[in-house]
């Protein structure tokens, strides 16, 4: 574990960034049916209506594509819900990988939550257009973000790990005006 | 910003998607049996229409799906998206702006 590239990337909090703690993270994929059986087994509904995300306790449901959903849970419950995933899908076609490592999360938060990732993505996030709950896979700049709005002035980003510091290099750039 | 709508997504900024190339090209329902011209037809041979056209689409950077669309190629103006596997839905005349 040397090697400084094997370390997940160091996120510093900031007043407008908090790094998220590790998480379990699966991509799920099936039709209607497989659905509804993963949400009885991982305890969240799927959402089946695009671009939202559901919550249940600490776990969490978030639609990316008509088959395509995110789960995600604290990290230690993988196992568990791993298994429980496994045993009530069995007979069902479906698939899930296991995204726990490949992407790292953080919280941009704060009255300049919205004006920060404004200046990278090209969605229109006002609270119109882009409500609490809303979620979908779109860019920062020129990386891939997954973005899901928690609260009125709070985002969750889910990126892969890699691009992780150029976003957040980015997110701090455009804090610079901020300050001026 | 030029907003394409994705079946499924909704109206998203252009640059979230990928293009695909000319739509409804079926691949030879019996491909030994396609002789060397069908495969070259099928493989290299595109229309290059002036107006309304059909091709494909993906929304690589959100939902991920392809779908098809009918974009006029002299306005770059979309008339209609709809998902893949749906008919071609007739050309409107009120299509190009
Ligand atoms: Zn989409």
């Amino acid at each position: 574990m040397s090697d400084p590239k094997r370390q997940p990337p160091r996120i510093e909090s900031r007043a407008w960034l908090a790094p998220l703690p590790a998480a379990t993270r699966f991509i799920f994929r099936g039709g209607a049916a497989a659905a509804q059986a993963a949400s009885r087994a991982f305890g969240v509904e799927l959402p089946a209506t695009a671009c939202r995300a559901n919550v249940a306790g600490a776990r969490a449901a978030l639609w990316l594509g008509p088959d395509e959903q995110l789960l995600i849970a604290p990290e230690g419950d993988a196992t568990a819900a791993r298994a429980a995933l496994a045993a009530a899908l069995e007979s069902i076609p479906h698939s899930i990988v296991d995204i726990s490592h490949r992407q790292v999360a953080f919280e941009v938060k704060g009255p300049d939550a919205e004006w920060l990732l404004q200046a990278g993505c090209p969605l229109d996030l006002d609270a119109s257009q882009f409500p609490v709950g809303m979620c979908t896979r779109t860019v920062y700049l020129k990386a891939e973000i997954t973005l899901w709005r928690t609260g009125a002035d709070t985002f969750r980003l889910e990126i892969w790990r890699s691009f992780a510091e150029y976003v957040v290099g980015m997110l701090e750039e455009s804090a610079l005006e901020l300050t001026a | 910003m030029l907003l394409i709508e994705c079946p499924y997504c909704g109206p998203r900024p252009e640059l979230e998607f990928a293009y695909g190339g000319q739509a409804h090209i079926a691949r030879p329902a019996d491909p030994s049996k396609a002789s060397d011209q069908e495969w070259l037809e099928f493989l290299y041979l595109r229309d290059n229409t002036r107006g309304l056209f059909a091709e494909r689409w993906r929304h690589a950077r959100g939902c991920g799906r392809f779908f098809n669309a009918i974009r006029d190629t002299t306005t770059d103006h979309f008339v209609v998206t709809y998902k893949a596997g749906e008919a071609r839905p007739a050309p409107t005349a009120g299509g190009a702006r």
